[in-house]
């Protein structure tokens, strides 16, 4: 019985290790930035960003990368603080420290593909394997990143598609 | 009794769900007559017109509702960009379709800037809604 236990609390303090480590998802989910950003395209971990990012991004979805993507003033104020509350700045996990460091204090990007840190974190990958057709652009995570939708960017968890 | 009330309960439900799409109609309706004073009704084949309509787009593309929607409002659809999957938009093959007012008309607001590059008039909605649901 007391073997099991330490077993458990083992295997538990080690799942709770791999997931600072490792997970990119929020602490807590909300259910409006899943249904509203997830209607397009997959809802982006919002630890790859910084606040600046991410309130840019709310003030101009009239205009989101050229399609119309405009929200009611309340749900919009609602997924903004989601946002802010969960960007690289306070999500306080390694990736998000790394994305934040290789930014310059001012920059504000609107693609997460184009900070320095994916940049490096995907040099090996050429621009022939992003123009696949099961891949089509580096916006489209998970396609190669199988636990991308539940924040998992795991080096075990890539599968690049042919 | 138990059963019975479950029967009925369920019976207004399937009824409410169903009867949404007709709500957003009538109120459509509502809207095109403030519109225009001559409105008459909705048109499911000038809808159907809309549908398909290629839209020259100042980007160059040339842009339709079917670019996303496919050919057949029945059909699985695709955004025309990030390539995620759209449900089919014709309520008789997807019931939450128009279910819920509000999100059909983030809906047109979008998609009406995105292909036609202007808002659409509550008469081309009615139409447009009017198409999708003749399709059995």
């Amino acid at each position: 019985m007391k073997q099991s236990l330490i077993i458990l609390t083992l295997l538990l303090s080690g799942a709770a290790w791999a997931d600072g480590n490792t997970s990119l998802a929020p602490a807590t989910s909300n259910l409006k930035w899943k249904n509203e950003c997830s209607a397009c395209h997959m809802a982006y971990p919002p630890a790859l960003l910084p606040e600046r990012s991410w309130r840019k991004m709310m003030a101009g979805l009239e205009s989101h990368f050229g399609q119309d993507a405009s929200l009611d003033a309340l749900t919009a104020k609602e997924i903004t603080a989601f946002l802010v509350n969960n960007s690289a700045e306070r999500a306080g996990n390694k990736r998000a420290k790394k994305v934040l460091g290789a930014l310059g204090p001012d920059e504000a990007p609107l693609r997460i593909s184009e900070t320095a840190w994916f940049v490096r974190e995907h040099e090996e990958v050429s621009p022939q394997v992003w123009k696949r057709p099961k891949i089509g652009s580096p916006a489209n995570c998970n396609a190669c990143h199988q636990g991308a939708e539940q924040g998992n960017y795991s080096e075990h968890q890539i599968r690049i598609p042919r | 009794m138990t059963r019975f009330t479950f029967l009925v309960a369920g019976l207004l439900a399937c009824g409410a769900a169903w009867a949404a799409p007709q709500d957003l109609l009538q109120s459509l309706a509502v809207q095109a007559r403030q519109e225009n004073t001559r409105f008459q009704s909705f048109s499911a084949s000038r809808g159907e017109q809309l549908y398909h309509a290629k839209q020259l787009h100042s980007s160059g593309k040339t842009l339709s509702c079917a670019s996303c929607h496919t050919d057949s409002p029945k059909a699985l659809g695709r955004h025309a960009k990030t390539g995620k999957e759209i449900l089919p938009l014709a309520p008789a093959a997807n019931h939450e379709r128009f279910a819920d007012s509000a999100k059909a008309e983030k809906w047109f607001k979008r998609n009406c800037q995105d292909v036609l590059e202007r808002a659409c008039t509550a008469q081309e909605k009615g139409d447009f809604l009017s198409y999708l649901l003749s399709i059995k």
